[in-house]
């Protein structure tokens, strides 16, 4: 049996609470004047980045190498993959070189999906075009846990362009299973036909919904979005559908504004929400490497049941 | 050389008979009839030869997925006796050249007939029409003509295209997609697209192109022949149409008889198809409505693919399934097994009424004597599991890998000769 972090779907709720509870234990090493464990040691993980992100590179290589494997950096630009070489060649050829974890970040939904299909060691899916980015729903649950001290019955309200989103959908399956309360806002052009079925309430009016939030996530709206007609402009998102100061003020006290960057201050959230009190930003990357760490070292060394798998 | 097909059921219905095929024809219907060599037929079904309207054969250009040769072949293992090349070929079928050099390879091969389709405009590009006319004229005697693959999305170019054919009794067979709506599409839009984060192909991008055209089609008396529908909303549209009058046909693939969007849940590309695989709602409504006339034949779609152009990303994989050899076997499961299509409405499906849509001579014609010898033996009873191995299309890609399907062909025969039996080639 293989054993892979494809979808936010995959894990159960043991599952997610013991990623959560081991991504405790990896941030206590974070804080060491040493910041590494031997466990992996021996392992190789490779980061197979097809779609630039320097930032989710960056915090899965530090995770890794925290755990002391070797880390190897697989672009796809400048690589044979931009020569036309397939992702099934690329799989074949990393599965050669004997690779214990692919980590995989590409622009086609479901690559992750074939590549385990493909390889022998786990796959860890780091984002798959506009489809699921399970790592960054798990560090969301962390951060709100952290500030918030369960997830349990929190309302969270995620705020954006959940149609192209992959942040969205596996903060989605996530949180149902973590037993939070999600609403999605976001004008009707930008919600996917067929989200009555998500396990989410939907929303078109931001100010009805921010006063009960126990959590706003704010997504990046992309500016290109306007040409395709998605809306007329960004003034107009921003004046709908914006985190400003005056709607930041109608939040309770212990709310806070989460946003999985990068982000677009002045359209989807003012310059001051984001490095207010209330935000978690600068929390979320520093949570991100401590929970990708509990996810390698489940995946690669940690207890058998710890993570979902795919039957092959 | 004489075949006795001995103990048959003409149409599934009455009872058993002899059939004589001599010198291209049903010479003998009868009992106690005799051959130079014998088939015992005893509980099978005799259907006039299949004749599908939407077959893929890939050459010119794509040679590697399939040939006239290899397509015609697996045509003949399926139960046909004719197939209409779809013409978004490399080089496109918008000239006589090309038509008549697919169909000179049709009767090369011997393996069924080929009628090629004509593109609608040059290079597929929806900008000017091509030579119609001339196609009709050729040695390949056009009557189908389709951008299939691409819409003819222009409303005013398929307003001409259906005023022109009527010159010669064409007919053009829109593949209805709006192609504004569809930007990017991967797969039908609903639940399981959002789910899977790829892009929708929305029903009514197929709806609207179909109301736009049986609307055009009445307004200039034309004649339109809708291909694979695959949505509630387009039989509801062709229903109308119909009731109205108006010359509008329609066609469904097996595929959209027995498959649905959840199939695409694994993203593996062989399930990626265009129109794509729907709703279980969509599904039902395609099959009342070939069960009720609404759809008036079944087309194949049989699309073969290379396997690099499928083993690859959603994204990235080519649309299309094959699907000459599971056809009948998938409407059998689909529409007779449960009840809704007679062997006899099999036959008007899959023979007689795309045979009348393609202004086809010698196809879709009357088991009776004196008639064409183009007929296919079935055995209603027989199961078999399709294992993608051991097809006879060059390509693999087919959806029903690992389903059991009943009926097995056990002989098909073009002018009295056999071209496939017991399941392979003759």
């Amino acid at each position: 049996m293989k054993r892979h972090l494809l979808s936010a779907a995959d894990l159960s709720l043991d599952d997610a609470t013991l990623i959560l509870d081991t991504a405790l234990e990896m941030a206590a090493v974070s804080d060491r004047t040493v910041k590494k464990l031997p466990t992996l040691r021996g392992r190789t993980v490779v980061n197979l980045f097809f779609e630039d992100s320097t930032r989710t590179k960056t915090s899965f290589e530090l995770a890794a190498k925290r755990l002391s494997a070797d880390v190897i950096n697989f672009a796809a630009k400048g690589s044979s993959v931009s020569k036309g070489e397939t992702l099934k060649d690329t799989a074949l050829t990393l599965e050669a070189m004997g690779t214990d974890a692919v980590v995989i970040r590409h622009s086609w939904s479901g690559a992750p999906v074939n590549l385990a299909r493909i390889i022998r060691g786990s796959v860890v899916n780091a984002g798959d075009g506009t489809h699921e980015h399970p790592t960054q729903a798990l560090l969301d649950a962390y951060t709100m846990r952290q500030r918030l001290g369960r997830i349990e019955g929190l309302k969270v309200t995620i705020v954006g362009d959940i149609l192209h989103s992959r942040v969205a959908r596996s903060n989605v399956l996530l949180l149902k299973t973590l037993g939070a309360d999600v609403t999605l806002v976001a004008p009707p052009t930008l919600l996917p036909t067929g989200v009555d079925a998500w396990p989410a309430e939907v929303s078109y009016d931001l100010d009805s919904v921010l006063p009960k939030s126990d959590v706003v996530m704010m997504l990046r709206v992309q500016r290109e979005r306007m040409g395709a007609a998605y809306f007329p402009s960004v003034r107009e998102y921003s004046r709908r559908y914006g985190l400003d100061v005056d709607r930041a003020a109608q939040l309770q006290d212990h709310t806070i504004v989460m946003h999985p960057g990068p982000m677009v201050r002045g359209m989807e959230i003012a310059s001051e929400v984001a490095d207010g009190l209330r935000s978690t930003i600068q929390d979320q990357v520093t949570n991100g490497v401590a929970v990708r760490m509990a996810v390698l070292y489940l995946l690669l060394g940690g207890s058998e049941s710890a993570i979902g798998s795919v039957e092959q | 050389m004489s075949w006795l097909l001995k103990d048959v059921l003409l149409y599934g219905e009455g009872s058993p008979t002899d059939v004589v095929l001599r010198d291209g024809v049903i010479a003998e219907i009868g009992t106690g009839l005799s051959g130079d060599e014998t088939i015992d037929g005893a509980g099978c079904v005799l259907l006039p030869g299949l004749v599908d309207l939407h077959t893929h054969l890939r050459e010119p250009g794509r040679e590697d997925a399939e040939t006239v040769e290899t397509g015609t072949r697996a045509a003949a293992v399926g139960g046909f006796t004719a197939v209409h090349a779809m013409a978004n070929t490399n080089p496109v079928a918008d000239t006589a050249g090309v038509v008549e050099q697919v169909w000179r390879l049709g009767q090369e091969a011997g393996h069924c007939d080929v009628f090629p389709v004509g593109a609608v405009t040059v290079g597929l590009e929806g900008k000017e029409m091509a030579e119609l006319g001339t196609m009709a004229d050729s040695a390949a005697r056009v009557r189908v003509f389709s951008d299939d693959g691409k819409c003819v999305s222009d409303a005013s170019l398929m307003r001409r295209a259906l005023e022109y054919v009527k010159a010669f009794d064409g007919v053009i067979a829109q593949h209805a997609q709006e192609p504004r709506l569809t930007d990017g599409a991967q797969m039908n839009e609903g639940i399981n697209s959002s789910l899977l984060g790829l892009t929708g192909w929305p029903a009514v991008a197929e709806e609207a192109i179909i109301a736009r055209d049986c609307l055009l089609t009445a307004h200039v008396g034309g004649r339109l022949h809708v291909c694979h529908v695959s949505t509630a909303g387009s039989v509801e549209l062709i229903r109308w149409a119909k009731s109205k009058g108006w010359d509008v046909t329609a066609e469904v693939t097996p595929h959209h008889l027995l498959l649905t969007d959840d199939a695409c849940c694994g993203y593996d590309p062989t399930f990626k198809v265009n129109p794509p695989l729907r709703t279980q709602a969509d599904v039902d409504a395609v099959r009342e409505g070939l069960a009720d006339g609404t759809i008036d034949a079944v087309a194949t779609d049989h699309a073969p693919h290379a396997l690099e152009d499928k083993e690859t990303e959603w994204g990235a994989a080519a649309m299309g399934m094959i699907g000459l050899e599971t056809a009948l076997s998938v409407v059998a499961q689909t529409m007779v097994e449960p009840g809704r299509l007679t062997w006899r409405q099999v036959a008007e499906r899959m023979s007689e009424a795309p045979a009348r849509i393609g202004r086809l001579d010698g196809h879709g014609r009357p088991l009776a004597v004196g008639e064409p010898a183009n007929v296919v033996l079935v055995d209603p009873t027989a199961r078999w599991v399709v294992d993608p191995a051991q097809t006879t299309s060059r390509s693999r890609n087919t959806p029903f890998a690992g389903h059991e399907l009943p009926v097995r062909i056990r002989a098909t025969f073009l002018r009295g000769t056999p071209t496939a039996v017991e399941g392979k080639p003759a």
